[in-house]
């Protein structure tokens, strides 16, 4: 467990921050705030929202990445959703996807259901177990210098690359994207893919 | 209470893995499926990837689709109840989604703690909204797989293949 630091940072600001220059980034992200925040900044076709299937994001981020090697794929999602998919972490560091960036907004809290703490509000470092898992590259990011460091970090490194945001817990106005799975799921492949 | 006699359907199964174009092969390993795991790792066209649960492996599998590509899960039918949940994803999306499952809890089943899961996985996956081929005869085993990928990749479904134990054989803890 690393030492607790202050949080100040805001996950709207982070994650416009992290997309602001995203190129042809292929963008996954976990349900909840995650979608909404990827949403508030641009409705994208090469974004894919779950909307649900907590725990699977790192995971779809992962089958996206293997099957398109030459496209960097980013996940953001957030400490609850990755949480309960954890043990993915362990698939990930062994498949060793050289294309695939995860990116945690963690505010230590389920922001859906009512703002209770997870666990790393009591000291669980996902970062710690994305390197005990084998990732070479992680960070913890609590100011807006780290965040600079670690943009590139996301969009360049060799991956799996691990960068746990920590922000605050202020829930922000919902921004919803589209919600139907088999539209999003045909306007991304048709954009990546020039047909579905 | 004979099982019947073992015949190599693995090969023929990996051949029309290979025809339906499946580049990704998750699984959480069993021993029916240890011939087809070996075969997947063996083929440099196909990614295989170790799962530490068997929801993962839909989750993976709905991101190789998005990304081009097709898949195979491969499990046994006690891990159907962990992957429930991450259905809702590929129902939802329509995500295409082939799983192999090798039966225990059935046929000459020792294991007492193998016979809940064993016995409700038709009737849970079929709740969850799959559509479920049983083959309890080993060489309609191929034929049914094909059919099973023809309705996932190109039927937009989720198919599951339940591999009777019968076929697969059971543990003989004697030995």
């Amino acid at each position: 467990m690393t030492a607790r630091r202050k949080i100040t940072l805001d996950r709207r600001k982070v994650v416009s921050r992290i997309l602001k220059d995203r190129g042809e980034l292929l963008l996954v992200t976990g349900l909840g705030a995650p979608t909404w925040d990827a949403a508030s900044v641009e409705d994208n076709p090469n974004n894919f929202y779950l909307w649900g299937g907590m725990g699977g994001a790192v995971l779809t981020g992962l089958g996206l990445a293997l099957a398109q090697p030459k496209r960097r794929v980013l996940v953001i999602t957030g400490d609850g959703e990755m949480l309960m998919g954890v043990g993915g972490l362990a698939t990930v560091a062994v498949q060793k996807p050289s294309n695939l960036a995860i990116c945690i907004v963690d505010n230590q809290r389920y922001g859906e259901t009512g703002m209770q703490e997870t666990h790393t509000a009591h000291g669980v470092d996902l970062a710690a177990m994305a390197a005990g898992a084998g990732f070479q590259t992680t960070s913890t990011v609590y100011t807006s210098a780290e965040l600079n460091t670690a943009i590139p970090v996301l969009y360049n490194e060799p991956g799996p690359v691990f960068v746990d945001v920590k922000i605050t817990a202020v829930e922000q106005p919902m921004t919803l994207p589209p919600r139907d799975g088999p539209t999003l799921k045909h306007r991304f492949r048709e954009n990546l893919l020039g047909s579905i | 209470m004979a099982t019947k006699k073992k015949t190599d359907w693995s090969k023929d199964v990996f051949k029309v893995l290979k025809n339906a174009d499946v580049k990704q092969v998750a699984y959480v390993p069993d021993a029916g499926h240890t011939s087809l795991i070996k075969m997947a790792i063996a083929d440099n066209a196909i990614k295989p990837v170790s799962l530490t649960s068997e929801q993962e492996g839909v989750a993976v599998l709905s991101g190789a689709w998005l990304g081009g590509e097709a898949g195979a899960l491969l499990m046994q039918s006690s891990g159907v109840g962990n992957v429930i949940n991450m259905l809702g994803m590929a129902n939802e999306c329509r995500f295409p989604l082939l799983m192999l499952v090798t039966m225990r809890g059935e046929w000459g089943e020792f294991n007492p703690w193998q016979v809940p899961m064993g016995q409700a996985t038709e009737a849970v996956l079929e709740a969850a909204g799959v559509i479920v081929h049983r083959v309890d005869e080993p060489s309609e085993i191929a034929e049914t797989v094909e059919a099973a990928a023809r309705l996932a990749f190109e039927g937009g479904r989720m198919v599951a293949v339940l591999i009777g134990q019968r076929v697969v054989g059971f543990k003989d803890w004697t030995k």
